[in-house]
């Protein structure tokens, strides 16, 4: 053998040695977390992007330690289980499902692959778990679930005179539907009555709010899909008939909204994400009890209010977490 | 692949479905955007009530076909023009599919369904359920070749490819329409059954598309295998719809040529312009040829 094959068949014999130490490298630590969205706005944007900081934070990085696929239905069932079928497929470490059809197609399709929904309202009802408590199976996850008795007492802070509540939401959506039944139970004690304004659709939204204009005090908004795509459709009314808009999601408050005592979405999604790491460092999803938002957060906004003709209280204004002005 | 196959396979049964209307009755039927959901509608609600799921899909067969007779009988006794008939009774199956779920959303998580049923325990489940749905499409399949062979099959067809003539020849035109839309609609419940029993449950939105689905899945299926006999087309219909399926999940599969799923609204009007220009391009050809 001359000098020069030996030479070349030990660089050859290293690379080869190098490549296969490399893949156990990877093999061992890289961990894929694939994310499927029914659609895209900007809380559950917030949701996947929360998700992925906490991601970050635990150490894992996209292209080194960590696989990560995102991919959204744009609105369609359909594709959601398409979706929720080829993550199934891939195997993923863990699948996070944001709101409910896309966790139930992923739950649906599998027993094994562990899942963490977010963003979902009431996952018993939706049948993800089967109660409250740690479920045993392989489903876990956050819960944006709000507490109705505080968003009414917020109103009644902002507009102490309110009697009649609008609300502005999609007879489609199950999170809404849900919303209206439990307040409807609950309004008779802080002496309001609830007005429906249905928008079946976002470009229905505005249509919806101005039917309400003579008829209510003040506007109440869930984090209803259709209503937060088209939440501006909601602040012109607002601002122009000087009705005062009142959110449960602090990104709208951003968009207009007086005030949300609400879910940070980027926060929730953090959540989410940390019983993510949880699962990727063995925990099994059944022996981790779903969870409710750990943050609940006040944002007002005194442009907002100036124009829809509300005075905050100094008090309220102290008492909150971010100040728009 | 295997979820590719399995809704795939689903959605052929709502590609029968369309192709009995748009190519047999030549109707453009818009109702099958309500008449999926309200199949999972009335299939969910059945199930989730405790009836045999078996009942439940029947049922919900029947809705979809009582569905696209109204949708009919607004066309031929009304004399509503057909594509408005059909759109009125889709928008009208929005409100109506809410009042039957009463809410937006029944899951069937929890719930026995056909699927659970004759599932073989010894068979995974995502392999299982292809194998189900291809002996029900098969035979749904065979059924509809088989009828529309017969009497009544064939004045059927009559019907919509020369309807002057076939009245002449005694066919009554306005039940055999209705007729038609009743098997095309009842074929859309029962896929829209069985999607909401594999799927996990209904809701109200999983009819958005429905129509654009089933069209691109006849006119992929009739590039495909270009034939004029019965027995060949409607097996070119499913092979449609199943490969319309895998190009959805060719594109979601395909991260290195960036495509995502908010891109699958544009891959599928490109699939289906695709599959148009096709028989264009074959007499393009041909007519060279002979020159």
């Amino acid at each position: 053998m001359t000098t020069f094959s030996k030479k070349a068949l030990l660089t050859l014999s290293a690379l080869t040695l190098s490549i296969s130490a490399s893949f156990a490298v990877m093999a061992e630590s890289v961990k894929s977390v694939a994310v499927t969205a029914i659609v895209e706005h900007p809380a559950l944007d917030s949701v996947r992007d929360g998700v992925l900081d906490a991601l970050h934070e635990a150490g894992y990085t996209e292209g080194k330690n960590l696989k990560w696929q995102y991919q959204s239905a744009q609105g369609n069932t359909g594709t959601a289980a398409q979706i929720a079928r080829k993550f199934i497929g891939d195997q993923p470490d863990a699948i996070v499902a944001i709101a409910t059809p896309s966790a139930q197609a992923a739950v649906a399709g599998t027993k094994r692959v562990p899942i963490v929904f977010s963003a979902v309202t009431d996952p018993v009802e939706g049948q993800l778990t089967p109660s409250w408590e740690a479920s045993g199976t392989n489903v876990t996850g956050v819960s944006d679930v709000l507490e109705l008795g505080k968003q009414m007492e917020l109103v009644k802070q902002i507009v102490p005179n309110a009697k009649r509540i609008g609300m502005v939401f999609n007879p489609g959506e199950a999170n809404s539907v849900a919303v209206v039944t439990a307040l409807k139970k609950i309004l008779p004690e802080y002496g309001l009555t609830l007005v429906e304004a249905a928008a079946p659709r976002s470009v229905d939204v505005g249509t919806a709010a101005r039917s309400l204009v003579g008829k209510v005090d003040v506007i109440y908004t869930n984090t209803d899909n259709n209503v937060v795509s088209a939440y501006e459709a909601l602040v012109k009314v607002g601002n122009d008939m000087k009705i005062p808009l009142i959110a449960s999601d602090t990104d709208s408050v951003k968009r207009g909204a007086i005030a949300a005592l609400g879910v940070n979405y980027r926060e929730l999604g953090q959540q989410t994400g940390r019983i993510v790491v949880r699962i990727l460092n063995g925990e099994k999803p059944g022996d981790i009890k779903p969870e409710t938002s750990e943050n609940i957060q006040l944002f007002v906004n005194l442009a907002a209010a100036e124009k829809q003709g509300v005075t905050l209280s100094q008090e309220l204004i102290d008492s909150a977490a971010e100040v728009i002005r | 692949m295997f979820g590719a196959l399995e809704i795939g396979l689903i959605f052929s049964l709502v590609a029968l479905g369309v192709f009995i209307s748009f190519r047999l009755l030549r109707f453009p039927d818009l109702t099958v955007d309500g008449s999926f959901p309200l199949g999972g509608a009335v299939g969910a609600l059945c199930i989730s009530n405790g009836m045999d799921p078996f009942l439940a899909t029947a049922l919900a067969a029947l809705a979809g076909a009582g569905a696209g007779i109204i949708t009919a009988v607004l066309n031929v006794h009304l004399k509503i023009m057909d594509l408005l008939a059909s759109i009125l009774m889709m928008i009208a199956l929005y409100s109506i599919n809410l009042r039957i779920m009463g809410k937006p959303n029944i899951p069937l998580i929890m719930e026995p369904t056909v699927f659970t049923i004759l599932e073989p325990s010894w068979m995974i489940d995502y392999i299982a359920r292809p194998v189900i749905l291809i002996v029900v499409v098969l035979l749904a399949k065979l059924a509809l070749d088989a009828y529309f062979s017969t009497r009544q099959g064939l004045a059927i067809r009559a019907t919509g490819s020369n309807p002057r003539m076939a009245r002449a020849q005694g066919i009554n035109t306005g039940a055999m329409v209705i007729l038609g839309m009743a098997i095309s609609n009842g074929l859309v419940g029962l896929a829209g059954a069985l999607f909401a029993q594999s799927q996990g449950g209904a809701d109200i939105s999983m009819g958005i598309g429905t129509i654009v689905i089933g069209l691109a899945a006849v006119i992929v299926g009739e590039s495909i295998l270009p034939s004029r006999k019965l027995f060949l087309v409607t097996l070119a219909v499913v092979l449609g719809a199943i490969v319309y399926r895998f190009f959805i999940a060719l594109a979601l599969n395909s991260d290195f040529i960036g495509l995502q799923a908010q891109d699958l609204n544009l891959v599928t009007a490109l699939l289906v312009t695709f599959a148009l220009v096709i028989p264009l391009i074959k007499q393009r050809m041909s007519r060279r040829k002979r020159v």
